[in-house]
């Protein structure tokens, strides 16, 4: 991928139409809107504020047909999900206590020197239990896919030439915000990585919130104090990886406890090498294949507990590998 | 601490002008700290607070200033609290009982109104109003005709925004349903909650009872209205999701206890429970003190008590430690946690009254029916 651009939360804020113009983007523009699920096709606004220059993939209503069509494949992948919800939730379980062992090793009153130690072991510990779940959740997908070849699969190969002649005739890829599980399993049902590789030019990409986190390496899901749980950061799974080396916070103001130190450093301390940079409204990262250059407002979480701006370009290569 | 009233006495008896403009800058309970002035102002041969207030006297003297009409009181309100009262004015034989004139906040029920002192730190959460923002669900009445109650029975139901029958929905049962929209701001609730993804859509049917202190007590023939007859009408109009884990019963005070009765007598049925300051009185030894009412409730919990099996999966209970039933709550929650069912519970400093129970939801609802929120990013 030659150009991908992480965009904040487009509702009350839309940047997209000044970020199309500033790569001199023309139309027409493939739209994903997946992550709305039922009410994808409702993109009037979207249409209306970009010109109607966009083509909805209707990934949601494809999977539909596909289920319809294809009513082994539909059961099989319930059977996925079901394994999916059921590895998630052993992992949650298994996750609150590695992150209240971690938070209650920084609280004690000892030695700093040997708190310290204690605490790097405790976010090791974490990450080996983010990195296992991780592996498993893959592990479960490609399974899936080798087992029931999605490639191979009429209903799904249909939409499949469809999309490919659809993206092929579009200028960009837009992939709105939403429910993100749902916008990757479609993308994926799809085979969106593959899709895009193999179309005769590479296709720049926009994405805002759910989107944007879907075609990172890892999804992972935060809010710090969601009204029903502990509001324990959790890995969804793998994304589409087609930028390296980032973990994006959509709405990170609002769902996340930026001035609490304890919480910041261990948030970036255990997602570490990759940069844990806020998404908020206006905000924008962007990926040439090489390099990421950011807008003004993107904020990155350190491992020193502060929340700092990102003012230079970077490049994944020059990270440090350390928690 | 000293309070604006002692500034205000602090040279023996205020002229009327000195009463008139400490009454007139300031809104009434004074709340400064942990404490309260409540004022009244005219003439009377006693003024009382009338509150709800479980282990007070329930009729709190004023005192009167003397030379004048004008009486107050102060009174210890903990940070958080939320009581709500009466003034009871006394001229000779008559006792009236009035809302504070000097205090704008009430409370409605189905007995009227009461004022509402609200402690430090108290507000109304914002999404119990309504919210120019969030989609609004709709209601739609449907009859139940030869229900085991006898004759036919109304219930209104709810259907989320952008309700769709291709989907489908968990249930929420209402007890008390009518008095939930009208006092507990349900509707309003149930839109923000779903609307800012806390609270998965549900569909819920509200019900409106005949007698209650009847039909609710562990009566066989209302649990078999619930279980046998209007789950599996709405299972048959609607697109419900049909696993336990989907079906919540909810209920106040009487309420809870048909909740939980039904859920005791049909196990597995109901894997949520919602029960907000459930009459869940019982004896150890001898009779109960509570008034016939309560004579089926004992029995009832009792027969609950002996036996409770494990009749759902996930219970959220919650109380007024102002309350009288709050002894009975906290003694059900260890009980309700030896048979292995997930309880949350939740006390706070209010009392038995629907508002209380309105502010109360989001906790409960969210936790028994987590919305998208942890995966949607929009």
């Amino acid at each position: 991928m030659t150009l991908g651009v992480l965009l904040g939360p487009q509702r009350l804020r839309p940047t997209i139409d000044a970020e199309l113009g500033r790569w001199g983007i023309p139309g027409p523009l493939a739209t994903i809107t997946a992550g709305w699920q039922e009410r994808e096709a409702e993109d009037d606004e979207l249409q209306e504020f970009l010109g109607h220059r966009c083509v909805n993939l209707r990934l949601h209503a494809r999977s539909d047909h596909v289920y319809r069509e294809d009513p082994e494949f539909f059961e099989a992948h319930r059977a996925k999900q079901d394994v999916l919800r059921a590895l998630q939730d052993l992992y949650r379980r298994r996750l609150a206590h590695a992150l209240d062992a971690a938070r209650e090793v920084s609280e004690i009153a000892a030695p700093e020197h040997l708190v310290e130690q204690e605490r790097d072991a405790a976010i090791q510990a974490l990450r080996l239990v983010d990195e296992q779940h991780l592996s498993r959740t893959r592990a479960v997908q490609q399974e899936f896919e080798q087992t029931h070849r999605l490639t191979g699969r009429p209903a799904i190969e249909r939409h499949y030439r469809e999309l490919r002649t659809v993206l092929g005739e579009c200028y960009a890829l837009l992939i709105a915000g939403g429910h993100v599980a749902s916008l990757l399993n479609r993308m994926r049902l799809f085979q969106f990585d593959s899709l895009l590789s193999s179309l005769p030019r590479p296709l720049p990409i926009f994405a805002w919130s759910a989107g944007a986190m879907a075609i990172t390496d890892r999804v992972v899901l935060f809010h710090d104090s969601p009204p029903q749980g502990p509001g324990n950061a959790e890995i969804l799974g793998a994304g589409l990886g087609l930028l390296p080396g980032l973990v994006v916070l959509p709405h990170a103001r609002r769902r996340l406890e930026l001035d609490d130190p304890g919480r910041v450093s261990l948030f970036a301390r255990r997602f570490s090498p990759a940069r844990c940079v806020t998404l908020d409204p206006g905000e924008r990262v962007a990926w040439d294949g090489r390099r990421f250059t950011v807008g003004p407002g993107i904020e990155c979480l350190m491992p020193s507990g502060q929340v700092e701006p990102l003012i230079e370009d970077w490049s994944p290569e020059q990270e440090e590998a350390t928690p | 601490m000293r309070l604006a009233i002692h500034h205000l006495l602090e040279g023996g008896t205020p002229e009327g002008s000195a009463i008139d403009a400490f009454l007139r800058n300031r809104s009434f309970p004074l709340i400064e700290g942990d404490r309260a002035t409540f004022v009244f102002h005219g003439n009377a041969d006693a003024v009382n607070l009338r509150h709800w207030i479980y282990g007070l006297e329930s009729a709190q003297p004023f005192l009167r200033v003397p030379g004048t009409d004008f009486w107050y009181l102060v009174h210890e309100l903990p940070p958080g609290s939320r009581v709500e009262y009466k003034i009871e004015v006394i001229r000779g034989d008559r006792h009236e009982w009035i809302r504070d004139p000097f205090n704008p906040n009430t409370a409605q029920d189905p007995f009227g109104a009461n004022s509402v002192a609200q402690g430090v730190g108290y507000c109304r959460p914002d999404w119990t109003l309504p919210d120019p923002e969030a989609r609004r669900g709709r209601f739609e009445d449907i009859w139940l005709s030869d229900t085991p109650l006898g004759g036919s029975r109304r219930v209104t139901v709810y259907l989320p925004a952008r309700y769709r029958p291709g989907r489908r929905y968990r249930l929420l049962v209402v007890h008390d349903g009518g008095d939930y929209v009208h006092y507990a701001a349900l509707k309003e609730v149930l839109d923000n909650l779903i609307h800012r993804l806390e609270v998965a859509p549900v569909i819920a049917a509200l019900s409106h009872p005949g007698d209650r202190l009847v039909e609710y007590p562990g009566d066989p023939r209302h649990t078999a209205f619930i279980a046998e007859h209007l789950v599996p009408e709405l299972e048959r109009r609607y697109p419900l999701m049909p696993q336990p884990s989907a079906r919540c019963l909810m209920g106040a005070s009487f309420g809870a206890v048909a909740s939980l009765a039904t859920a005791w007598r049909y196990p597995g049925r109901f894997g949520r429970l919602l029960l907000q300051s459930g009459s869940f009185a019982f004896t150890d030894i001898g009779h109960h003190k509570r008034g016939p009412a309560f004579d089926r409730v004992v029995e009832f919990v009792n027969a609950f008590r002996d036996a409770p099996g494990r009749p759902s999966e996930q219970v959220y209970l919650s109380c007024g430690m102002y309350e009288s039933l709050i002894y009975e709550n906290r003694s059900l929650v260890p009980l309700l946690q030896t048979t292995g069912m997930a309880v949350r519970y939740e006390w706070v400093r209010d009392g038995h009254n629907w508002e209380n129970w309105r502010d109360r939801l989001q906790s409960g609802l969210s936790w028994l029916f987590p919305g998208p929120l942890w995966m949607v990013y929009e």
